[in-house]
Protein backbone atom coordinates (compact mmCIF):
# COMPACT_ATOMS: atom_id res chain seq x y z
CA UNK A 1 0.00 0.00 0.00
CA UNK A 2 1.50 3.37 -0.96
CA UNK A 3 1.59 6.36 0.86
CA UNK A 4 -0.42 9.33 -0.21
CA UNK A 5 -0.19 13.23 1.05
CA UNK A 6 -3.02 14.80 0.88
CA UNK A 7 -4.06 18.52 2.44
CA UNK A 8 -7.29 18.29 4.49
CA UNK A 9 -9.04 21.84 4.84
CA UNK A 10 -10.76 21.89 8.24
CA UNK A 11 -13.36 24.15 9.42
CA UNK A 12 -12.96 25.07 12.73
CA UNK A 13 -15.05 26.68 15.64
CA UNK A 14 -13.80 27.03 18.76
CA UNK A 15 -16.34 29.26 20.58
CA UNK A 16 -13.78 30.60 23.11
CA UNK A 17 -11.61 31.87 20.92
CA UNK A 18 -13.24 32.08 17.55
CA UNK A 19 -15.88 34.69 16.49
CA UNK A 20 -16.96 32.68 13.21
CA UNK A 21 -15.98 29.24 11.85
CA UNK A 22 -12.16 29.71 9.64
CA UNK A 23 -10.31 26.47 7.61
CA UNK A 24 -7.32 25.32 9.23
CA UNK A 25 -5.23 23.55 6.79
CA UNK A 26 -3.48 20.02 8.02
CA UNK A 27 -0.50 17.76 5.55
CA UNK A 28 -1.46 14.17 6.32
CA UNK A 29 0.46 11.09 4.74
CA UNK A 30 -2.61 8.84 3.87
CA UNK A 31 -2.66 4.86 2.63
CA UNK A 32 -4.70 4.44 -0.03
CA UNK A 33 -7.43 2.33 1.54
CA UNK A 34 -8.33 4.90 3.95
CA UNK A 35 -11.26 6.93 4.19
CA UNK A 36 -11.81 10.79 5.10
CA UNK A 37 -12.41 10.07 9.15
CA UNK A 38 -9.02 8.37 9.18
CA UNK A 39 -7.57 11.09 8.05
CA UNK A 40 -9.55 13.10 10.42
CA UNK A 41 -7.76 10.62 13.40
CA UNK A 42 -4.42 10.91 12.08
CA UNK A 43 -4.95 14.84 12.70
CA UNK A 44 -6.40 13.72 15.49
CA UNK A 45 -3.71 11.71 17.17
CA UNK A 46 -0.70 12.99 15.75
CA UNK A 47 -1.09 16.96 14.98
CA UNK A 48 -3.58 18.42 16.56
CA UNK A 49 -5.29 16.91 19.81
CA UNK A 50 -8.28 19.71 19.92
CA UNK A 51 -9.99 19.03 16.64
CA UNK A 52 -13.02 17.91 17.42
CA UNK A 53 -15.89 15.41 15.38
CA UNK A 54 -18.21 13.00 15.98
CA UNK A 55 -17.68 9.27 14.97
CA UNK A 56 -18.43 5.65 16.45
CA UNK A 57 -18.74 2.95 14.43
CA UNK A 58 -16.42 3.57 11.26
CA UNK A 59 -18.53 1.16 9.08
CA UNK A 60 -21.58 3.51 7.55
CA UNK A 61 -24.40 1.90 10.29
CA UNK A 62 -24.21 4.22 13.55
CA UNK A 63 -24.60 7.65 11.23
CA UNK A 64 -22.19 9.96 14.07
CA UNK A 65 -19.57 10.84 11.58
CA UNK A 66 -21.19 12.67 8.62
CA UNK A 67 -20.22 15.89 7.55
CA UNK A 68 -19.46 18.12 4.44
CA UNK A 69 -16.68 16.62 2.48
CA UNK A 70 -15.53 18.70 -0.91
CA UNK A 71 -19.46 20.94 -1.08
CA UNK A 72 -21.47 17.25 -0.33
CA UNK A 73 -22.51 16.03 2.96
CA UNK A 74 -21.53 12.51 3.36
CA UNK A 75 -20.51 9.68 6.02
CA UNK A 76 -16.64 10.40 6.45
CA UNK A 77 -16.40 6.72 7.07
CA UNK A 78 -17.03 5.74 4.02
CA UNK A 79 -15.49 8.75 1.81
CA UNK A 80 -12.67 7.01 0.85
CA UNK A 81 -9.47 9.41 0.03
CA UNK A 82 -9.03 7.17 -3.78
CA UNK A 83 -11.97 8.67 -4.83
CA UNK A 84 -11.36 12.27 -3.49
CA UNK A 85 -8.60 14.43 -5.10
CA UNK A 86 -5.19 15.96 -3.12
CA UNK A 87 -6.91 18.60 -1.51
CA UNK A 88 -10.24 18.01 0.67
CA UNK A 89 -12.11 20.38 2.31
CA UNK A 90 -13.93 19.03 5.30
CA UNK A 91 -17.23 21.30 6.84
CA UNK A 92 -19.68 20.30 9.46
CA UNK A 93 -23.09 19.95 8.36
CA UNK A 94 -25.28 22.74 7.19
CA UNK A 95 -27.92 24.03 8.20
CA UNK A 96 -26.93 23.36 11.87
CA UNK A 97 -25.51 24.87 14.34
CA UNK A 98 -21.76 24.56 14.91
CA UNK A 99 -21.53 23.28 18.55
CA UNK A 100 -17.72 22.92 17.81
CA UNK A 101 -15.30 21.98 14.78
CA UNK A 102 -17.11 19.29 13.09
CA UNK A 103 -19.60 19.29 15.80
CA UNK A 104 -22.94 20.50 15.29
CA UNK A 105 -25.96 20.84 17.60
CA UNK A 106 -28.64 18.12 16.81
CA UNK A 107 -31.21 19.16 19.28
CA UNK A 108 -33.67 20.19 16.41
CA UNK A 109 -33.81 17.44 14.84
CA UNK A 110 -33.96 15.16 18.27
CA UNK A 111 -37.43 17.48 19.14
CA UNK A 112 -38.68 16.73 15.45
CA UNK A 113 -38.05 13.02 15.50
CA UNK A 114 -39.94 12.55 18.71
CA UNK A 115 -42.43 14.66 17.36
CA UNK A 116 -43.52 12.75 14.39
CA UNK A 117 -43.39 9.03 17.21
CA UNK A 118 -41.25 7.06 15.14
CA UNK A 119 -42.14 4.03 16.43
CA UNK A 120 -44.96 1.38 16.38
CA UNK A 121 -48.36 2.34 17.57
CA UNK A 122 -50.13 -0.63 17.59
CA UNK A 123 -53.62 -1.72 17.29
CA UNK A 124 -53.57 -4.65 19.02
CA UNK A 125 -51.45 -7.59 20.69
CA UNK A 126 -49.58 -10.02 17.96
CA UNK A 127 -51.77 -12.54 16.92
CA UNK A 128 -49.02 -15.19 16.58
CA UNK A 129 -48.57 -17.29 20.15
CA UNK A 130 -45.18 -16.26 20.27
CA UNK A 131 -45.54 -12.37 20.41
CA UNK A 132 -44.33 -11.68 16.91
CA UNK A 133 -46.61 -9.72 14.42
CA UNK A 134 -47.21 -11.37 10.84
CA UNK A 135 -46.47 -10.09 7.29
CA UNK A 136 -46.14 -10.66 3.91
CA UNK A 137 -43.27 -10.12 2.13
CA UNK A 138 -45.11 -7.07 0.47
CA UNK A 139 -45.94 -6.04 3.32
CA UNK A 140 -41.96 -5.92 4.71
CA UNK A 141 -40.90 -4.33 1.57
CA UNK A 142 -43.67 -1.44 1.45
CA UNK A 143 -41.54 -0.12 4.36
CA UNK A 144 -38.06 -1.42 4.73
CA UNK A 145 -36.12 0.71 2.24
CA UNK A 146 -37.14 3.90 4.31
CA UNK A 147 -36.69 1.49 7.55
CA UNK A 148 -32.72 1.85 6.75
CA UNK A 149 -32.14 5.63 8.07
CA UNK A 150 -29.25 5.74 10.68
CA UNK A 151 -30.26 9.59 11.44
CA UNK A 152 -26.93 11.24 9.97
CA UNK A 153 -28.75 14.02 8.89
CA UNK A 154 -27.23 14.44 5.54
CA UNK A 155 -30.57 15.10 4.11
CA UNK A 156 -31.06 18.05 6.43
CA UNK A 157 -27.62 19.29 5.37
CA UNK A 158 -28.89 19.40 1.56
CA UNK A 159 -32.24 20.22 2.38
CA UNK A 160 -32.79 24.13 1.59
CA UNK A 161 -36.31 24.30 2.98
CA UNK A 162 -34.98 23.16 6.30
CA UNK A 163 -32.21 25.54 5.74
CA UNK A 164 -34.80 28.67 5.17
CA UNK A 165 -37.53 27.14 7.19
CA UNK A 166 -36.39 25.88 10.78
CA UNK A 167 -39.72 24.55 11.28
CA UNK A 168 -39.51 22.38 8.80
CA UNK A 169 -40.06 18.84 10.33
CA UNK A 170 -37.01 17.99 7.76
CA UNK A 171 -36.44 14.70 5.67
CA UNK A 172 -35.52 12.03 7.98
CA UNK A 173 -38.38 12.64 10.61
CA UNK A 174 -40.47 12.16 7.67
CA UNK A 175 -39.20 9.59 6.30
CA UNK A 176 -39.56 7.89 9.26
CA UNK A 177 -42.95 8.71 9.80
CA UNK A 178 -43.60 7.16 6.38
CA UNK A 179 -41.76 4.38 7.38
CA UNK A 180 -44.33 3.66 10.21
CA UNK A 181 -47.61 4.72 8.70
CA UNK A 182 -46.60 2.01 5.76
CA UNK A 183 -46.21 -0.73 8.72
CA UNK A 184 -49.27 -3.07 8.46
CA UNK A 185 -48.19 -3.58 11.96
CA UNK A 186 -48.98 0.17 13.18
CA UNK A 187 -51.96 2.19 13.72
CA UNK A 188 -50.33 5.66 14.32
CA UNK A 189 -50.88 7.20 11.22
CA UNK A 190 -53.66 9.97 12.47
CA UNK A 191 -51.86 10.75 15.39
CA UNK A 192 -48.88 11.80 13.49
CA UNK A 193 -50.62 13.79 11.34
CA UNK A 194 -50.75 16.41 13.55
CA UNK A 195 -47.13 17.24 12.50
CA UNK A 196 -46.99 15.20 9.54
CA UNK A 197 -49.56 16.57 7.22
CA UNK A 198 -49.02 20.58 8.84
CA UNK A 199 -47.52 23.44 7.45
CA UNK A 200 -44.16 22.22 9.17
CA UNK A 201 -44.71 18.58 7.76
CA UNK A 202 -44.92 17.05 3.85
CA UNK A 203 -46.59 20.35 2.71
CA UNK A 204 -43.27 22.59 3.43
CA UNK A 205 -41.11 20.36 0.97
CA UNK A 206 -41.10 21.44 -2.32
CA UNK A 207 -39.39 18.36 -3.77
CA UNK A 208 -35.77 19.38 -4.74
CA UNK A 209 -35.01 15.81 -3.90
CA UNK A 210 -31.42 16.65 -2.66
CA UNK A 211 -31.90 14.59 0.17
CA UNK A 212 -32.13 10.99 -1.70
CA UNK A 213 -29.40 12.11 -3.90
CA UNK A 214 -26.81 12.19 -0.73
CA UNK A 215 -28.39 9.52 1.34
CA UNK A 216 -25.61 6.99 2.57
CA UNK A 217 -28.45 4.24 3.10
CA UNK A 218 -30.44 5.18 -0.28
CA UNK A 219 -33.27 6.09 2.38
CA UNK A 220 -35.51 8.18 -1.03
CA UNK A 221 -36.93 10.66 1.88
CA UNK A 222 -38.04 12.22 -1.14
CA UNK A 223 -40.01 9.57 -2.12
CA UNK A 224 -41.74 9.12 1.25
CA UNK A 225 -42.75 12.81 1.48
CA UNK A 226 -44.47 12.65 -2.07
CA UNK A 227 -46.06 9.57 -1.10
CA UNK A 228 -47.22 10.96 2.08
CA UNK A 229 -48.73 14.13 0.19
CA UNK A 230 -50.56 11.67 -2.14
CA UNK A 231 -51.91 9.48 1.56
CA UNK A 232 -53.15 13.15 3.01
CA UNK A 233 -54.43 14.34 -0.24
CA UNK A 234 -56.73 11.42 -0.67
CA UNK A 235 -57.96 11.18 2.93
CA UNK A 236 -58.38 15.05 2.54
CA UNK A 237 -61.04 14.28 -0.14
CA UNK A 238 -62.24 10.97 1.19
CA UNK A 239 -63.25 13.17 4.24
CA UNK A 240 -65.46 15.60 1.96
CA UNK A 241 -66.79 13.16 0.55
CA UNK A 242 -67.56 10.62 3.31
CA UNK A 243 -68.04 12.71 6.50
CA UNK A 244 -67.10 11.24 9.96
CA UNK A 245 -65.80 7.89 8.28
CA UNK A 246 -63.75 5.73 10.13
CA UNK A 247 -60.33 5.62 9.99
CA UNK A 248 -57.62 3.53 11.20
CA UNK A 249 -55.72 3.99 13.74
CA UNK A 250 -58.24 6.25 15.62
CA UNK A 251 -61.84 7.49 16.07
CA UNK A 252 -63.80 10.49 13.93
CA UNK A 253 -62.11 12.14 11.20
CA UNK A 254 -58.96 11.55 9.88
CA UNK A 255 -56.82 15.14 9.70
CA UNK A 256 -55.40 14.61 5.80
CA UNK A 257 -54.43 17.35 3.83
CA UNK A 258 -54.14 19.76 7.00
CA UNK A 259 -51.95 22.49 5.22
CA UNK B 1 -24.79 22.33 23.80
CA UNK B 2 -22.16 24.81 24.28
CA UNK B 3 -22.96 28.75 25.31
CA UNK B 4 -21.93 30.09 21.73
CA UNK B 5 -22.89 27.79 18.89
CA UNK B 6 -22.41 29.30 15.43
CA UNK B 7 -25.25 29.51 13.37
CA UNK B 8 -24.16 29.52 9.51
CA UNK B 9 -26.55 32.18 7.35
CA UNK B 10 -27.67 30.85 4.08
CA UNK B 11 -26.45 32.46 1.35
CA UNK B 12 -29.46 34.15 -0.55
CA UNK B 13 -28.25 33.04 -3.59
CA UNK B 14 -27.87 29.52 -2.73
CA UNK B 15 -29.88 28.17 -5.47
CA UNK B 16 -27.12 28.98 -7.61
CA UNK B 17 -24.18 27.35 -5.76
CA UNK B 18 -24.91 23.48 -6.30
CA UNK B 19 -25.81 22.03 -9.81
CA UNK B 20 -28.93 20.11 -8.19
CA UNK B 21 -30.25 23.17 -6.63
CA UNK B 22 -30.05 24.91 -10.42
CA UNK B 23 -31.76 22.20 -11.96
CA UNK B 24 -34.39 22.29 -9.49
CA UNK B 25 -34.48 25.81 -10.20
CA UNK B 26 -35.32 25.83 -13.72
CA UNK B 27 -37.83 23.19 -13.29
CA UNK B 28 -39.62 25.16 -10.58
CA UNK B 29 -39.44 28.39 -13.22
CA UNK B 30 -40.52 27.19 -16.30
CA UNK B 31 -43.85 27.17 -14.38
CA UNK B 32 -44.00 30.53 -15.58
CA UNK B 33 -43.82 29.56 -18.83
CA UNK B 34 -46.55 27.35 -18.97
CA UNK B 35 -48.57 29.98 -16.99
CA UNK B 36 -47.88 32.25 -20.42
CA UNK B 37 -48.66 29.44 -22.88
CA UNK B 38 -51.58 29.31 -21.31
CA UNK B 39 -51.97 32.68 -21.61
CA UNK B 40 -51.28 33.08 -25.25
CA UNK B 41 -53.98 29.94 -26.18
CA UNK B 42 -56.54 31.91 -23.47
CA UNK B 43 -55.79 35.16 -25.99
CA UNK B 44 -56.34 33.19 -28.75
CA UNK B 45 -59.60 32.05 -28.00
CA UNK B 46 -60.79 35.25 -26.98
CA UNK B 47 -59.73 36.65 -29.85
CA UNK B 48 -61.47 34.16 -32.07
CA UNK B 49 -64.61 35.25 -29.69
CA UNK B 50 -64.21 38.73 -31.53
CA UNK B 51 -64.59 37.10 -35.30
CA UNK B 52 -62.25 35.96 -38.19
CA UNK B 53 -61.07 39.23 -38.11
CA UNK B 54 -59.61 39.43 -34.99
CA UNK B 55 -58.41 35.65 -34.83
CA UNK B 56 -56.41 36.16 -37.80
CA UNK B 57 -54.53 39.39 -36.28
CA UNK B 58 -53.53 36.81 -33.71
CA UNK B 59 -52.48 34.08 -36.21
CA UNK B 60 -50.70 36.78 -37.74
CA UNK B 61 -48.80 37.90 -34.61
CA UNK B 62 -47.68 34.37 -33.71
CA UNK B 63 -46.40 34.12 -37.06
CA UNK B 64 -43.99 36.94 -36.86
CA UNK B 65 -40.39 36.96 -35.65
CA UNK B 66 -41.29 37.75 -32.05
CA UNK B 67 -43.87 34.91 -32.08
CA UNK B 68 -41.81 32.55 -33.56
CA UNK B 69 -39.60 33.01 -30.98
CA UNK B 70 -41.94 33.27 -28.25
CA UNK B 71 -42.97 29.67 -29.70
CA UNK B 72 -39.75 28.46 -29.51
CA UNK B 73 -39.15 29.35 -25.65
CA UNK B 74 -42.61 28.22 -24.78
CA UNK B 75 -41.67 24.81 -26.87
CA UNK B 76 -38.66 24.35 -24.88
CA UNK B 77 -39.38 25.45 -21.39
CA UNK B 78 -42.78 23.38 -21.54
CA UNK B 79 -40.57 20.03 -22.14
CA UNK B 80 -37.93 20.78 -19.68
CA UNK B 81 -40.83 21.33 -17.64
CA UNK B 82 -42.84 18.48 -18.31
CA UNK B 83 -39.85 15.80 -18.44
CA UNK B 84 -38.40 17.09 -15.20
CA UNK B 85 -41.89 16.24 -13.58
CA UNK B 86 -42.38 12.88 -15.42
CA UNK B 87 -38.81 11.74 -14.70
CA UNK B 88 -39.94 11.73 -11.01
CA UNK B 89 -43.08 10.38 -10.94
CA UNK B 90 -41.76 7.18 -10.14
CA UNK B 91 -41.06 8.78 -6.33
CA UNK B 92 -44.39 10.00 -5.92
CA UNK B 93 -46.60 6.77 -7.51
CA UNK B 94 -44.60 3.89 -7.12
CA UNK B 95 -46.11 0.64 -9.03
CA UNK B 96 -46.15 -2.71 -7.58
CA UNK B 97 -46.96 -5.57 -9.32
CA UNK B 98 -47.63 -8.65 -7.25
CA UNK B 99 -45.27 -8.66 -4.31
CA UNK B 100 -42.45 -6.74 -6.54
CA UNK B 101 -42.23 -2.95 -7.16
CA UNK B 102 -42.11 -2.08 -10.87
CA UNK B 103 -39.03 -0.54 -11.94
CA UNK B 104 -39.68 2.93 -11.85
CA UNK B 105 -39.10 3.33 -16.04
CA UNK B 106 -42.47 1.84 -16.58
CA UNK B 107 -44.16 4.97 -14.10
CA UNK B 108 -42.27 7.26 -16.42
CA UNK B 109 -42.69 5.31 -19.89
CA UNK B 110 -46.90 5.76 -19.21
CA UNK B 111 -46.48 9.44 -18.41
CA UNK B 112 -44.66 9.40 -21.84
CA UNK B 113 -47.35 7.31 -23.38
CA UNK B 114 -50.53 8.83 -21.88
CA UNK B 115 -48.44 12.45 -23.49
CA UNK B 116 -48.08 10.88 -26.58
CA UNK B 117 -51.98 9.21 -26.77
CA UNK B 118 -52.99 13.05 -26.04
CA UNK B 119 -51.38 15.27 -28.00
CA UNK B 120 -52.74 12.23 -31.62
CA UNK B 121 -55.84 12.85 -30.26
CA UNK B 122 -55.47 16.42 -30.39
CA UNK B 123 -53.61 16.35 -33.48
CA UNK B 124 -56.62 14.80 -35.34
CA UNK B 125 -59.77 16.29 -33.62
CA UNK B 126 -57.77 19.85 -35.16
CA UNK B 127 -57.34 17.87 -38.66
CA UNK B 128 -53.36 17.93 -38.68
CA UNK B 129 -53.52 14.20 -39.08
Amino acid sequence: MGERQITLEVMRYRPETDTEPVFQTYAVPCQEEWVVLDALNYVKDNLDRSLSFRWSCHMAVCGSCAMVVNGTPMLSCKAFLRDLPDTIQVEPLRNFPIERDLVVVLDDFMEKLRSVKPYIVPKEAPATPDGTFRQSTKQLKMFKPFAMCINCLACYSVCPQYGLNEGFAGPAALALAHRYNADSRDVGRKAREDVVASNVGIWECTFVGACSEVCPKDVDPAAAIQQTKIASTVDYFTDLILPGRKVKGGPGKAAGGKA
Amino acid sequence: MSNRPYVRPMAPSWYMQEGRYVRYMVREVTCLFIALHALVLIVGAFRLSQGPEAFNGYLQALWGPAGILLGLVLLVTTVIHSCTWFNLTPKAMPLWIGDKKAPGWIVVAAHYGGWAVVSLVILVLVGSL
